[in-house]
């Protein structure tokens, strides 16, 4: 315990920072009032492609208290339309996407009109009666559709509708596939998904003449991203506009991207100099929110006779919807889901071709993992076809690929991946034994002869965390990836961390006090944190690609040390010793001679009210700030294995998940008790997306099943316990050693169930490739792998 | 309601506020600022809106505010007021049993539901009870646990 108080890091420590969410006193952006607020509903584009004619607002604005009814050419006068073709990135192409439809509408669901009024009701009484004029235009919606030669256009500025095209690796592998003992292929198909935060979407803007101000609360991930696209598209001064993340409930991505209709909603305030508020609803939230990986892909892996996999072939077709979503663009999934396959082995050749295709479908964006969930899924079931193909187990098939680190004289894989120091045989081993894995396969096999269908899936990731400014900055994107800590130790012996780093509830606040309490030996409650607010935090990122702790918490450590050194200066001086010889022990510096009585809160009076207290007439500053950006490296991967077993009913094409076990490696653990959780809840999203998820559209580009009693998400009692283990390599890149952990469940979800799906299917000699795996999915493949015995 | 108020009690205060057209979230939330209560769907899958109405948990997003009139209401802001709401946000807490903390209200009246029903209820139980509240957040397991260590301390205590 001494040692945990010391380091504060490893303790499972409660956020008892988070128990107003408990008691109801939680304040997210619907909760947020102003006086005059006056209350938006858009009225949206009613089919896939559109012309719009005409708009006849009067019936509305007869409604009382209807205030405005604002079209996209009003508000064209005084904001730009989103341009999302990072220069980064050759020959991406997007149309430019304006806050409200001005002529053509590109997906069902665009808004269109902003009916203002004073309150949500009668605003929308008057979206009701808006009469909008169209010329209904040509959708093409499905990836295949957009891909036929003749395809029409999905928007009419571009001729086809190819929006990226990319390759990884070699031109030409054929090579490595002429020899090879064995090569599989397979095609995949994976269904299109949205994040579904139980907090939709929300904002609350007020431009204010008086001051010439724009204040913004938004549900939002990264409140400085948002800070300088309003002030770009409205040209205003950044310094002008502050925007603050309030507690916000969920947001795995889908609150990462700048939004058309929270641009108008920002943009109305600016023209009525009115605050405004706009909550999406959850049928806005299915049709407009950003929707992600969607994608079609084919894979050929080659492989000789003792397991060794001699080349892989991929070609990855992504579903991008009708704009790349503003500012970070659509074809990250895409990239991610073509790089990152085979990456936790030595693949011998590489090449994976992406395309991205533009569809009459809602913008497709950022989603917990990013493309790394389709690229685990699809190299899991890869190495699961070559293992039967090479009758070798698939745990040792793992084994005997597993990459451990670069290849010597290396900088990157053959895909272009930089990995440090890799443990995948570690956790593999202490997955083995958690399941009992000899035990699970013996007691498959016995069942099998009595007609019952177990499966047993592998799946091994290698995730990129902590991304940092070496992505973005050549991609030509004004994305701050650093995160910072400006630590301030108040005169009360109390120190405030004001941190780039926001929180949708990872806990990451909590985890940066409890390291920040750790490095002074206090507790955690005696450091306040600030996040979320441009108005009072330093410049940084916020939350994506798993930073908080990797990043925002190296920042903190650095911080830290910074203060501490000069308060033990300060110290040596009054106790005439020498630095190096002191420490701090619950807030109290500890000197040779033990308790000094010096303690935090007598420093900061010092420093504070009697600077001439000290032996040099000199004090260290109160306030210093350190930000973090991995330098060396463009990212910091951290990795893991995952296994589950369940059963498929042949009869009824139902799947049961019976267990659930994974042992992640993202170095220093800050709180278990966090950590875990976040785990099990990505694993939770990573087995919706395998069994249930998927937004469908009708074939003229009508989203089908916009309730959450159609789009159906895990709910408590199918899901299995999950068991959560660890391996510990804290990463060289930081003095910290936390890599990042927030979408490792995600990443390795999927595939676990996809591989155990198929493990369960072998006697059946059914495959399913289409996924979600929906009880219709299986049965068809069961019923065709009859057919074609 | 001849004078076209509605009047019910909430969190043991007695209100009158004027009929409005809207659902009994919407009212306590935006004309009685009881936030606490939170809207997720509107359309009675999600389970954040869950409160009390005479006794047994209801959605407030399918309940029109005009159906209260006479009604006894209780929000998560009083759940903490009897032993069983304290003990179940003390374990939620303990056991880090919600991230964002948006689904968590709904939970918690759930699960006092629950525990006022069964003093101790298995792990199925628990996760069958709670299969009408949405979090997007966590594993579920946490939550599972929580409500089990509540139970126990409530038993433990059922004396005292
Ligand atoms: S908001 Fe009432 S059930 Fe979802
Ligand atoms: S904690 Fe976020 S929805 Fe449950």
């Amino acid at each position: 315990m001494t040692e945990l108080a010391n380091s504060g890091i490893g303790a499972p420590l409660p956020r008892e920072g988070a128990r107003r969410l408990a008691e109801g006193r939680g304040r997210y952006v619907d909760d947020i009032t102003l006086p005059g607020l006056l209350h938006i509903a858009f009225v949206r584009a009613p089919f896939a492609h559109g012309r719009l004619l005409g708009i006849e607002t009067d019936d509305a604005l007869e409604v009382p208290g209807v205030v405005a009814v604002i079209d996209g050419r009003r508000l064209a006068e005084i904001c730009a339309p989103f341009d999302t073709n990072p220069p980064g990135v050759p020959g991406h192409a997007s149309a430019p996407q304006p806050p409200l439809v001005v002529d053509e509408s590109c997906f069902q669901g665009e808004a269109v009109a902003a009916v203002v009024a004073e309150s949500r009701a009668a605003a929308e009484d008057g979206a009701e009666l808006v009469f909008l004029d169209w010329d209904e235009l040509p959708a093409v919606c499905s990836i295949e559709d957009a891909q036929a030669e003749d395809a029409a256009p999905v928007h009419t500025r571009f001729s086809d509708n190819l929006s990226l095209r990319h390759r990884f690796g070699a031109e030409d592998v054929s090579e490595a596939f002429h020899g090879a003992a064995h090569v599989v292929e397979a095609d995949f198909s994976f269904g299109r998904q949205t994040g579904v935060t139980l907090e939709p979407r929300g904002i609350v803007a007020h431009w204010d003449p008086r001051t010439e101000e724009l204040e913004v609360w938004q549900s939002h991930q990264v409140p400085w991203q948002m800070r300088e696209v309003y002030a770009r598209q409205l040209g205003l001064s950044p310094q002008s506009v502050r925007v603050t993340a309030p507690d916000v409930g969920g947001a795995f991505g889908l609150k990462l991207h700048a939004y058309a209709d929270e641009l108008a909603a920002v943009a109305v305030s600016r023209l009525l100099g009115r605050p405004v508020k706009y909550i999406v609803d959850r049928l806005e939230s299915f049709t407009a929110d950003a929707h992600a990986r969607e994608a079609r892909a084919s894979c050929r892996m080659a492989v000789d006779a003792e397991g060794h996999i001699l080349g892989i072939d991929a070609v990855v077709d992504a579903g991008f919807g009708a704009y790349a979503m503003h500012p970070r663009g659509s074809f990250g999934e895409a990239m991610q889901a073509a790089q990152m396959i085979g990456a936790p082995y030595r693949v011998g050749a590489f090449r994976a071709e992406v395309r991205g295709w533009r569809q009459n479908k809602a913008p497709s964006g950022a989603y917990r993992g990013v493309g790394q969930p389709i690229a685990c899924a699809i190299t899991e079931e890869m190495i699961d076809l070559a293992s039967r193909a090479a009758d070798i187990d698939p745990a040792e098939m793992r084994r005997i690929n597993y990459r451990r680190t670069l290849d010597e004289g290396t900088r990157a894989t053959q895909a272009g991946l930089v990995v440090e120091e890799l443990s995948l045989d570690a956790c593999l081993d202490k997955l083995l034994e958690a399941m009992d894995y000899t035990a699970l396969r013996s007691e498959q096999a016995a069942l099998r002869a009595k007609g019952i269908y177990r499966g047993i899936g592998l799946a091994s990731f290698v995730e990129l965390t902590g991304v940092g400014a070496g992505l973005y900055g050549p991609l030509g994107l004004t994305v701050a990836a650093n995160e910072a800590c400006r630590l301030t130790l108040q005169p009360d012996g109390s120190l405030t961390c004001a941190t780039s780093v926001t929180d949708q509830g990872q806990g990451t606040l909590s985890a940066i006090a409890q390291l920040i309490a750790g490095e002074f030996g206090i507790a955690p409650e005696g450091v306040r944190m600030v996040a979320g607010d441009t108005g009072r935090t330093p410049y940084g990122g916020g939350a994506w690609a798993s930073r908080g702790m990797a990043l925002g918490g190296e920042a903190a450590k650095r911080a830290c040390a910074r203060l501490r050194d000069g308060l033990l200066e300060l110290a040596a001086g009054i106790l005439q010793c020498e630095p190096e010889a002191l420490r701090f022990e619950q807030g109290e510096i500890i000197g040779p001679k033990g308790a000094s009585g010096l303690d935090l809160a007598e420093l900061a009076a010092l420093c504070h009210y009697r600077p001439y207290d000290s032996p040099t007439g000199q004090v260290p500053p109160m306030t210093v700030e350190e930000s973090f950006v991995p330098a060396a490296l463009p990212y910091i991967a951290s990795n893991g294995v995952h296994a589950v077993h369940l059963e498929v009913d042949p009869e009824l094409g139902t799947v049961d998940l019976l267990g659930y076990w994974v042992v992640d490696d993202c170095g220093t653990v800050v709180n278990p008790l966090l950590v875990d959780e976040q785990l099990r809840g990505g694993i939770v999203q990573g087995i919706g997306a395998a069994l249930y998820e998927e937004c469908l559209y009708s074939e003229d580009g009508q989203f089908t099943n916009g309730t959450l009693a159609d789009y159906v998400v895990p709910m408590a009692g199918e899901m299995p316990d999950i068991f959560v283990e660890h391996v510990s390599t804290p990463t060289r890149a930081t003095g910290l050693g936390a890599r990042g952990v927030g979408e490792a469940g995600t990443v390795g979800g999927l595939g676990a169930v996809r591989t155990a799906l198929g493990d369960a299917l072998v006697p059946t000699g059914a495959r399913v490739s289409q996924q979600p795996f929906t009880p219709g999915r299986v049965l068809a493949a069961i019923m065709a792998a009859e057919d074609a015995e | 309601m001849p004078d076209d108020l509605i009047r019910f009690t909430l969190n043991g205060r007695r209100i009158a506020v004027p009929s409005t057209r809207g659902h009994l979230g919407d009212l306590l939330r935006h004309e009685l600022g009881e936030t606490g209560t939170h809207i997720g769907c509107e359309h009675g899958v999600c389970g954040a809106c869950n409160v009390v109405m005479d006794g047994r948990v209801t959605r407030s997003c399918l309940t029109l505010a005009v159906q209260v009139d006479g009604a006894e209401i209780e929000t998560i802001e009083h759940a903490g007021n009897d032993r069983c709401g304290a003990a179940l946000q003390d374990a939620f807490v303990a056991r880090n049993a919600f991230q964002c903390g948006y689904c968590t209200p709904g939970m918690i009246m759930t699960a006092r539901e629950l525990l006022s029903e069964n003093a101790a209820p298995g792990r199925a139980e628990i996760r069958d009870a709670i299969s009408g509240n949405l979090c997007r957040c966590t594993g579920y397991q946490a939550i599972v646990e929580a409500i089990s260590d509540a139970a126990e301390a409530l038993r433990e205590t059922a004396d005292d």
